[in-house]
């Protein structure tokens, strides 16, 4: 048996979350912000993974759900550092705020 | 000394894992050099892969453990020694759009927070969602029979993101 509090397990999955999110919204690296974005990605695994396991009807519909998330997410952050690596080369530079406009 | 609390062995690790894996996290946001925030983000990634495998999710686990730690810590390593691995955040300073990412973010969490401790989870009896398999063999079984569609979809999905980051990342020559 599992004796782990689901309470505890969907807070600690909150708080990542939001620490995630904050650091989405804030950071001034491009590099750093995807990095956020997987963060609060882990977060919503944990949750589906919790409640396939100490749901109310327990299968294993999560756990799947959870493997197709993780290898969305890889595909993801593939593309995602391709296109840091383009914008670096047209703009030597990997901040955020060089990437507000179209222009070369 | 009263250990009720840690009657048993998973809640006491449990609690460990969640205070490693909060801690990586705050650590993430307060380093200023690149490379210790993606060093804190793998220890992000193998504390939720310790997580799944206490809630017996052990395929999960260790798929955690190959494509995120694994994986994707390399490549975002690969995609800073690429490009500026010098790059520092600059000083901590709040400006108006940290205090508003900061109220936002806190808000959220404490709304999420109220709800989950104001809802009553009722836990059912998860002991036979492996249908007497071991939960790799159940998960394939799962896999192949119910979400073969899906699962094909997402070999395609990869095989189309392995094609556009080439696409991408690759130099132009003619232009």
């Amino acid at each position: 048996m599992i004796h782990m509090p689901v309470a505890s397990l969907l807070a600690l999955a909150a708080v990542l979350f939001c620490i995630g999110l904050y650091g989405a919204l804030t950071k001034r690296n491009l590099i750093m912000v995807l990095v956020s974005i997987e963060m609060m990605l882990s977060a919503v695994n944990i949750n589906l993974v919790t409640f396939s396991r100490l749901g109310a009807a327990p299968n294993l519909t999560g756990q799947v759900f959870a493997l197709f998330s993780i290898t969305v997410a890889a595909a993801e952050i593939a593309v995602g550092f391709a296109l840091v690596l383009a914008f670096f080369r047209l703009r030597k530079s990997t901040e955020v705020k060089d990437a507000d406009s179209q222009k070369k | 000394m009263n250990f009720s609390a840690f009657e048993h062995l998973d809640t006491l690790v449990f609690y460990l894992v969640s205070l490693v894996i909060l801690v990586c996290a705050v650590m993430m946001l307060n380093f200023r050099k690149v490379i210790y925030m993606v060093l804190a983000m793998g220890g992000v990634f193998v504390g939720c892969a310790v997580l799944f495998l206490l809630l017996g999710a052990d395929f999960v686990g260790i798929a955690q453990v190959m494509i995120y730690a694994g994986a994707i810590t390399i490549l975002m390593m690969f995609a800073i020694m690429l490009t500026n691995h010098e790059a520092v955040e600059p000083e901590a300073r709040w400006s108006l759009q940290k205090a508003f990412s900061a109220i936002g973010a806190v808000v959220l969490g404490a709304v999420l927070l109220l709800v989950i401790r104001s809802t009553h989870w009722v836990v059912g009896d998860g002991r036979h969602i492996n249908h007497g398999y071991a939960n790799p063999v159940a998960i394939g079984l799962d896999l192949f029979r119910e979400y073969t569609i899906p699962f094909e979809l997402v070999s395609l999905l990869l095989l189309v993101s392995l094609v556009g980051a080439v696409l991408i990342a690759r130099e132009r020559k003619e232009d």
